[in-house]
Formats: C-alpha cells, structure tokens, sequence
C-alpha cells in the first residue's frame, strides 16, 4: 500500500475537543470534536451564531483555539511554522460568502495571484487560468473586474480561484447566501462536481434546500456544539 | 523563482499604482506637499547660510603694525598666523600699500590729502587683514598676537593695535546671532523632518488600510508575507519617486517667482539661481526622502495585517 493510499485511510481532517471563547463570553465552539474523511463532502448547519464559521476560521488557522487541536493529515495545524502554513493554506482553496476577491484585480489575476504564491511558472499562469475560468463558464469574463461581475460570477470565480491549484480540501463558508436561486443551483453544482473529482468539500450554509439537494453527511451545531451528524443527513433545526 | 517573485512585485506594485487611483492620488498629493516642505526647508537653510557666510565674510580683525617694524618680522607673524588652525586667510598689506588705500578712500577729502602732503614721512604703518574660519575664533586669534607681542623681539613690540578689542562686542554679539540662527534652522529641520516622517506613515497606514481585507485573502491562499508585502512597498516608493517630481517641478514657479524678494532678503542670493545650481542634488535629496520614507513607512503599515 503507499503512502498516500494509506494517508487516505486516515481522515483528511480531525478536530479534537476545541473550544474558542472570545474575551469572557459565552464559548464560540465548546468541545467540538469530528473528522472528515478524504474526498467526503460534508454540510455544516445551523443558526447564526451556532459557531460555523468560527470552525472553519479555526480549520484555516485564521484563529487559533483556547483549547484543543486541529489535525490536518495527522499533522497538528497549529504547530506549523510560518513557511509551513503558507504550504498547508494553498491545499485549501477556501471560498466565502463576501466572495473576497481582489478588487483591483482582474479575473485573470484573481486567479493568478493563488498561482503565484504556490510558486506555479508564468506558463502554467498562462495555461491553467483561461481553462479554470472555462470550467466555471466565465471564459468571456477573463479580463473584467469583481465589480463589472454578477453575484453569482463572483461567486464562481472565487471557487475558480479556489480550486486552481488543485487543493486536497475545498471549505465553503455560506457561499450562496447572497445569491438567487439559480446562482446557488450553479454553485452547488459546482462544488458536487469538485467532489465527485476526487476533492473534499466542507460546506456550511442556512439553505434547507441545497443540504437535502446534496443528500451528504450533514453536521448541525448549535451554541458551539455538534448535536447531530447524519450520514446521509436532512436539514434539521 | 527569486527572480520571477521579483519580477511580479515590481510588476504588481507598479499595476496596483495605476489601479488604485483616489488612493494613489490622495497619498501623492500628502507626499508632495510634505515634501515640498522640506525642499523648502533645504532652500531656507541654504539661504541662511550664504547670508551667514557672506556677512561673515564682513568680519575680520587687523593688526596693525609699529610703523619701525622690520619686515621680516611682520611676515614670521604673517607666517605664524597662517599657520594657525582656526586662521582661513591673511593679508599683508605694506606702508606704501596702505598709504595708497588711505588716499583712495579719501579721494574726495582735499583736506586729509592736503595733510597728508605736509608730512615728510609716510605715517602710516603696515597691517595684516586677518579672517577667521569662525566668528568665534577671533578671540583666540587676538590672544594668540596678544602673547606673540610681548614675546617679540628685545621686549619691543612690534604691534601697535589689534582693532579685535574695539570691535570685540560686536563680533561676539555676531557671533552668537550666527550660533543661534544655525542651531535653531537645524532644529526646525529636525522638527520638521521628525513631522514630514509622521504625515507620510500616516498617510501610507490609511492607503494600505483600505487595503487589509485584500492582505488577509492573500494570506489565507497561501502568499507569503514576503510576497503581499513587497507590491506594497513598491507602491509606497512609486509615491515618493512621483511626489518627489511633482515637488520639483512645483519649485520652478515658486522660486521664480520668490527669486527677487529672496535676492533683496538674504543679500544677493537668489532662490531660483540656487534652485537651478543645485537642481540636480535637490532631486536626488527629494527622491531618496521620498523613496526611503514610501518604502519604509509601507514597511511598517503593512506588519500589522500580516498576522494570520
């Protein structure tokens, strides 16, 4: 067996026991604890405030826990050094709700811009780019700016911008809340698509309809704790 | 991959320039104010010291001799004095030299030419027109003829008068005018400098602020610090270089226009003359202020985003 094929037997992600409490309020997350397994694609849900977001900060290193470890292919996340960290963040490709793109920058730099920090050469700059944004139907968009773009155009190109250096693992914070129907439809579609490649997908939203469109693994939480996790899970709150 | 990092900063800082313009525009226009001001300051300090320096050049002391002096002696006090550290030039002007300037001074005197006609004997004596580097070093000078006097030959001294003693308050008071005026011109340059740093990190910190979510999304794709924070600092010179220029071009009507009126102030210096002398050494001084304070202030605005 080689060592990747039995590094996928482990979950690509563990979270062990974490708590995060801000100042002295009321904790964020208290005591989560779960894993994920490589190429899984799982939907977070819950309340404003149950702490979906706060997880997934804690999974990016944006922050770091009061208690508690985050694994992320066996390794402790929060014991990286600096240089070591930028390498673990371009194996996530991360996607927000605020689609956080660059705005002086075109859709080609956008994408661009992941590229270089992973130290990829102008010629796959060159190759790669133009193809992405073909996967998410904005080939005709290459040289507009986030603010000539759409909701939903934004949206998938910040999952192009996501997904360009072929990340082991894709997080999703809210992606279609501020998108139509249709726009979330697309986006959903996309984010199934990268699954069924092969990438593990973490996802967290408030729609009832994209978590029992997707009939995956369905984590809810509520004032920073997990109280369910279905395998095959409905949107229960 | 060095090169090609470098290479896409450069690029990048340069696009981002052009690209952020109210920005970009704001921050100039800060820059270039502040930096005109510290031409200015650069202009005013030269100014001060060319009419310091010229009327420096007003001061000196002469020592006139016996008018029995041997020559040989005047010119081994002429010799000494010129080998002094604080002496910048002595002149030895002789009897029939001074008799000369005396009658050319009095040209119009009938009287004094008259008188001086009747006298069998030239009655003047020789004199040395000492000037020192410093106005303060008149003081050691006289002491230093004062004793080379009572040491001169057979106890007889050969100098009649040092006019140092009579003129000795006003060329103290001259000489603490100058003391002062320089150490209060440094030290408006210092405050001013120390406040030109402060307008432009400050101004640097808000242009960088707007752009903070931007750092934080380069973070979390993975850019190194190295790498979100040298477009910045390219940017931050670029405000420098052009505010630099823009400050230049700005001294030309300005000192133009000021050229008369500084020419009537500071005794003879014209501004723009200075201006267009020094023109070259002007804009190395601005651009190098400029680019250092961009570059180091963006630097410094830019640490406080980089923790993720």
């Amino acid at each position: 067996m080689s060592d990747t094929e039995k590094s996928h037997k482990d979950p690509i992600i563990r979270v062990n026991n974490v708590r995060k409490i801000y100042m002295d309020s009321l904790p964020a997350l208290d005591g989560v604890s779960l894993s994920v397994d490589h190429k899984e694609f799982v939907s977070i849900v819950g309340h404003s405030g149950a702490g979906k977001t706060t997880l997934l900060k804690m999974i990016l290193a944006e922050e770091f826990p009061s208690e508690g470890e985050i694994l992320f292919d066996n390794t402790n996340i929060y014991e990286l050094k600096k240089k070591e960290m930028n390498k673990y963040r371009r194996r996530i490709g991360m996607v927000f709700q605020d689609f956080r793109l660059l705005p002086h920058k075109t859709a080609f730099e956008n994408i661009a811009f992941a590229m270089e920090a992973a130290g990829r050469t102008d010629e796959e700059i060159e190759s790669d780019v133009p193809h992405v944004l073909d996967l998410v139907d904005l080939g005709d968009k290459i040289w507009n700016f986030p603010q000539e773009l759409s909701g939903g155009e934004k949206q998938r190109l910040a999952i192009a911008r996501a997904i360009v250096n072929q990340p082991d693992l894709v997080i999703a914070d809210e992606p279609t809340g501020n998108l139509d129907p249709v726009n979330t439809h697309d986006i959903v579609q996309i984010l199934k698509k990268i699954n069924d490649l092969g990438t593990t997908v973490i996802l967290t939203t408030h729609n009832r309809g994209v978590v029992e469109s997707l009939n995956h693994r369905v984590i809810t939480m509520e004032n920073g704790k997990i109280v369910r996790d279905d395998s095959h899970g409905r949107y229960v709150i | 991959m060095f090169w090609t990092d470098t290479k896409r900063i450069i690029k990048t800082g340069f696009v981002s320039f052009w690209r952020n313009g109210v920005v970009t525009a704001a921050a100039v226009l800060v820059m270039t104010v502040t930096l005109f001001v510290l031409g200015s300051l650069v202009f005013l300090d030269a100014m001060l010291d060319s009419a310091l320096g010229q009327i420096q050049s007003k001061v000196d002391i002469n020592v006139y001799f016996t008018v029995d002096a041997p020559e040989d002696a005047m010119m081994a006090m002429k010799d000494s004095l010129e080998a002094l550290p604080e002496t910048a030039s002595v002149d030895f002007v002789s009897r029939d030299e001074a008799v000369a300037e005396f009658t050319r001074k009095h040209a119009d005197d009938q009287l004094i030419l008259q008188a001086l006609n009747e006298l069998d004997d030239n009655p003047l004596g020789a004199h040395l027109n000492i000037r020192a580097k410093e106005t303060s070093q008149y003081e050691s000078i006289a002491r230093f003829l004062d004793s080379e006097n009572a040491l001169s030959s057979e106890g007889a001294g050969i100098i009649d008068k040092i006019n140092y003693f009579q003129n000795k308050t006003a060329i103290d008071k001259l000489s603490k005018i100058i003391t002062s005026v320089d150490a209060l011109s440094f030290a408006i340059l210092i405050i001013f400098i120390i406040i030109s740093i402060m307008i432009v990190f400050n101004t640097i910190r808000l242009a960088i602020y707007t752009s903070k979510e931007e750092i934080s999304v380069m973070q979390l794709v993975g850019a190194s610090h190295s790498y979100i924070r040298g477009p910045f600092i390219i940017e931050g010179m670029m405000y420098g270089f052009t505010s630099a220029l823009f400050a230049m071009v700005l001294f030309y009507p300005v000192t133009i226009w000021l050229g008369p009126f500084t020419e009537d102030f500071f005794g003879g210096t014209n501004v723009f003359d200075y201006y267009v002398d020094n023109f070259s050494q002007m804009f190395l001084i601005l651009i190098l202020a400029g680019v250092v304070l961009g570059a180091i202030s963006s630097f410094l605005a830019i640490k406080r985003y980089l923790k993720l």
